[in-house]
């Protein structure tokens, strides 16, 4: 498995770190119910097709990244820098 | 104040050389992290014009005589062989010159030997002169440039010796089948 790096390029997957689904770049308000907060940390899809989720690039620049692949054919569509993304504070 | 004496990384370790190729221990001199500040690259640039360099897109170097500029990631580059300018306001600049220590590989088979180290293309057709790149060598965090025909490796000074021992060690196995004829 490769993933390709907006700085860096193709790279291998041992210079990735998995941290998790999507889920976690978007936090519940901090006065948000219980229930949300339940959710956001504990509660996760698990699909069989497309799915998002984080990555960070610990062997090369060191970028959190969100990528979008698909569990069934293990096809990545695309990889982007969570900084570079909108609403991103830098 | 008590005189310091500045020891390099790898103090007495001369070059190895096998099958033209050779991997030596290098001083670069002082190295200082430049981190522009958000939307200072521009005047970052306007500040480094005097000394010939601008701050380097991801992947790349800029260099001039001894000093150069390496990319070693987001809004992060290394200026080495030179003291910074004056960046106040806009850039974060940290001395990291006893923070790092440096290989030089030159020779045909430098990038056979990265292949067996590292997971990134090295040959001259895929790693040019300009390039650099972030990317590990065995386990170890690296920084590699190509100048004059050479790849830099720019290895954590307290891992300096794993890295003089992984490159040689690999520089080795290559030259023992080479003498195989393999």
């Amino acid at each position: 498995m490769r993933l390709n790096c907006p700085l860096c390029g193709p790279r291998d997957r041992r210079e990735f770190y998995y941290f998790g689904s999507e889920d976690y770049l978007n936090r519940p308000a901090p006065d948000a119910l219980e229930e949300a907060w339940d959710e956001h940390l504990h509660l996760r899809a698990n699909p069989a097709g497309i799915t998002k989720d984080l990555w960070y690039h610990e062997g090369g620049c060191s970028s959190w990244l969100l990528v979008t692949r698909s569990t069934v054919t293990h096809e990545v569509h695309s990889v982007e820098r969570v900084a570079d993304r909108n609403g991103a504070q830098s | 104040m008590p005189e310091l004496i500045a020891k390099p990384s790898l103090d007495g370790q001369g070059p190895l050389t096998l099958v033209g190729t050779t991997l030596a221990p290098v001083s670069l001199g002082p190295i200082t992290s430049i981190a522009p500040f958000p939307g200072q690259i521009k005047a970052a640039d306007k500040a480094f014009k005097p000394l010939g360099l601008t701050f380097p897109a991801p992947g790349t170097t800029a260099a001039k005589g001894a000093a150069r500029m390496v990319w070693t990631g987001p809004d992060q580059a290394f200026l080495i062989g030179t003291e910074p300018p004056a960046l106040a306001g806009i850039a974060a600049i940290t001395d990291q010159s006893g923070g790092w220590s440096a290989l030089r590989l030159s020779g045909p088979r430098s990038a056979d030997v990265l292949a067996r180290l590292c997971p990134v293309d090295f040959r001259p057709s895929s790693f040019k002169s300009g390039q650099s790149a972030r990317a590990q060598l065995g386990h170890m965090n690296a920084v590699f440039w190509v100048e004059d025909d050479a790849i830099m490796i720019l290895t954590f000074r307290s891992m300096a010796q794993t890295a003089w021992d992984e490159c040689a060690h690999a520089l080795t196995a290559l030259a023992a089948r080479a003498s195989l004829g393999a």
